[in-house]
């Protein structure tokens, strides 16, 4: 442009700077409002569920729900006390296999094993297991553990939720792991840190918030599992902390109360189920509560 | 204290790529060296061989021998035990992000399993004394996290963390590149600083950096060692045509 043309241009360029202007504004707010719509579209269905529970179960919420064992058919009242309690274990008993099995797969697959090809065989077999149907995992542990002991019990139950939890936990644990970046490693390394020191106090210290992250997801998953529970735990009317015993959970409890035939017992599965998401949310967010102020200490 | 390097025919590999041929150099102790050449010239992956972070890369090889003091360190010790004796700034700051500015400067003593409380304190104040950090963080310590601290902090931040372990040799690879003027001439002041008591190699793209703070230069070109002398010598007076092209800014 000559320098003479230069008012005639610059009145121009602002006529064609404004419609480019509107353009990208109109886009500008197209692609919000979509970002916006399908925010509430994810979090719509999780609300929705969320209030129905609450509508249908809450009335029947009542102090004898969390104190008192189910009660014979026929009778009125009775609670779920010993489900609760028996998914507490169950999940306890899978935690503790899936969680460090997971963590220590993942591990091995982003620092020891990396390029290997038992790494690559242990990656594949991880994400076959996390597509294995979990009735099939129930019918797994039931001819492994539950034929050869002759009864069923928390622990088989336990175990069919810890292998759950295994192909989660380790593939997120090895994501995390891969995203540290490697100048984090390299100054471990170079101040004369041994590597497996290096990886277990710096880089994995380093991811462990998406570990944990990781490590809640397969919990949460878990924790609403009832196919791998029917031919393990079982299920209970009676109180029981026995691992090798029967036991009851909350899936199962609710699963045997919604198809029942009794309105009394509709209710109380509603309830239930309004209980066991309350539980994951509360246990969710307690490790996170524990574990972020376990790495504030570790960073003040 | 410092100790002096010789280096004896040199050669390094990545996979198939000979990226180092056959160097041969005398480093003096108790200053600092400077390595100047155009990107890819087999500067950086020098001075990785001199810690043996060269071959943390699994595609990596090295061949010849390297002396620091009386260590023949590719024959009479584990790739660990140098890289204490050898220190390591790296070209971009890289604190450990979750610890604490103490825990930083603390990490090679603790990793290693050193637990005395007091004499880590103590470790700590003067490694960040010396690192020139000291006044501007001696308040949050433990309240700050390393990664909370401005890019050329953080710099002095990792100088610092290198010499808690006691190091004899400080290799510093561009370790101002990525920093404003103000705080590379606080790095350039430190090198001057700490070359009393370590002996320093650091690589750098900006030749005015090496005429400040090295007693001797080394002219990297395409895997080879062109030239090393006197600094002075190498920028007024270069014997080989290549280095004066190089310093003339006629290539690179």
């Amino acid at each position: 442009m000559r320098y003479g043309d230069q008012r005639v241009g610059e009145y121009k360029l602002t006529t064609e700077h404004k419609m480019r202007a509107r353009i990208r504004a109109l886009t500008d707010g197209a692609a919000t409002g979509l970002a916006v719509l399908s925010t509430l579209l994810v979090v719509a269905p999780l609300v929705a569920i969320f209030v129905y529970l609450v509508y249908k179960g809450a009335s029947s919420l009542s102090w004898a729900f969390f104190t008192k064992n189910p009660a014979p058919v026929g009778e009125a009242g009775g609670g779920m006390a010993n489900a609760i309690l028996g998914s507490g274990i169950l999940l306890g008993v899978g935690s503790l296999i899936g969680v460090p099995v997971g963590i220590s797969g993942g591990i091995f697959l982003a620092e020891f094993g990396r390029g290997t090809k038992l790494a690559n065989a242990v990656r594949f077999t991880a994400d076959v297991l996390n597509g294995v149907p979990s009735i099939v995992m129930g019918i797994a542990v039931y001819s492994l553990i539950v034929v050869p002991q002759r009864h069923f019990s928390a622990f088989s139950g336990g175990v069919a939720l810890g292998i759950m939890m295994i192909p989660t936990v380790c593939r997120t644990t090895e994501e995390m792991l891969l995203m540290v970046p490697h100048a984090v490693r390299e100054a471990a390394l170079a101040l004369g840190v041994p590597n497996w020191r290096s990886v277990l106090s710096i880089t994995v210290k380093t991811a462990s918030p998406g570990i944990i992250t990781g490590a809640m997801l397969a919990f949460a998953r878990v924790a609403g599992e009832t196919a791998p529970l029917i031919f393990t735990a079982f299920g209970s009317p009676n109180w029981s902390v026995a691992l090798n015993e029967p036991i009851a959970a909350l899936p199962l409890q609710i699963y045997v109360y919604a198809i029942s035939p009794y309105d009394e017992w509709h209710r109380l599965a509603w309830a239930g189920a309004l209980v066991l998401i309350v539980l994951i949310v509360l246990a969710v967010s307690l490790v996170r509560y524990v574990t972020s102020r376990g790495v504030l200490k570790g960073a003040s | 204290m410092g100790v002096g390097i010789e280096v004896v025919s040199l050669n390094a590999w990545y996979g198939t790529n000979h990226t180092l041929q056959d160097i041969h150099l005398n480093i003096p102790a108790n200053h600092a060296t400077a390595l100047i050449g155009p990107s890819g010239c087999g500067k950086s992956t020098f001075v990785r061989c001199l810690n043996r972070m060269h071959e943390t890369n699994p595609i990596a090889r090295v061949t010849g021998t390297v002396r620091i003091g009386d260590l023949d360190i590719y024959k009479d010790a584990k790739p660990v035990e140098i890289r204490r004796r050898v220190g390591m700034v790296f070209q971009r700051p890289n604190p450990f992000p979750t610890m604490s500015i103490y825990d930083n400067v603390a990490a090679g003593l603790k990793l290693n399993g050193y637990s005395n409380r007091r004499a880590l304190d103590e470790i700590v104040e003067r490694s960040l004394k010396n690192s020139a950090l000291w006044d501007e963080v001696k308040d949050d310590l433990k309240k700050k996290s390393g990664a909370s601290l401005s890019g050329g902090q953080q710099q002095r931040l990792c100088i610092a963390r290198a010499l808690a372990v006691d190091p004899e040799v400080l290799l510093m690879d561009e370790p101002a590149s990525a920093l404003d003027p103000v705080s590379t001439s606080k790095i350039e002041d430190l090198i001057f600083q700490l070359k009393s008591q370590y002996t320093i190699v650091i690589v750098t793209h900006n030749m005015q950096q090496a005429a400040r703070v090295a007693e001797k230069t080394g002219f990297f070109l395409n895997g080879r060692m062109v030239e090393f002398d006197l600094t002075h010598k190498i920028f007024t007076n270069p014997s080989d045509k290549r280095t004066e092209d190089y310093i003339t800014g006629r290539f690179g």
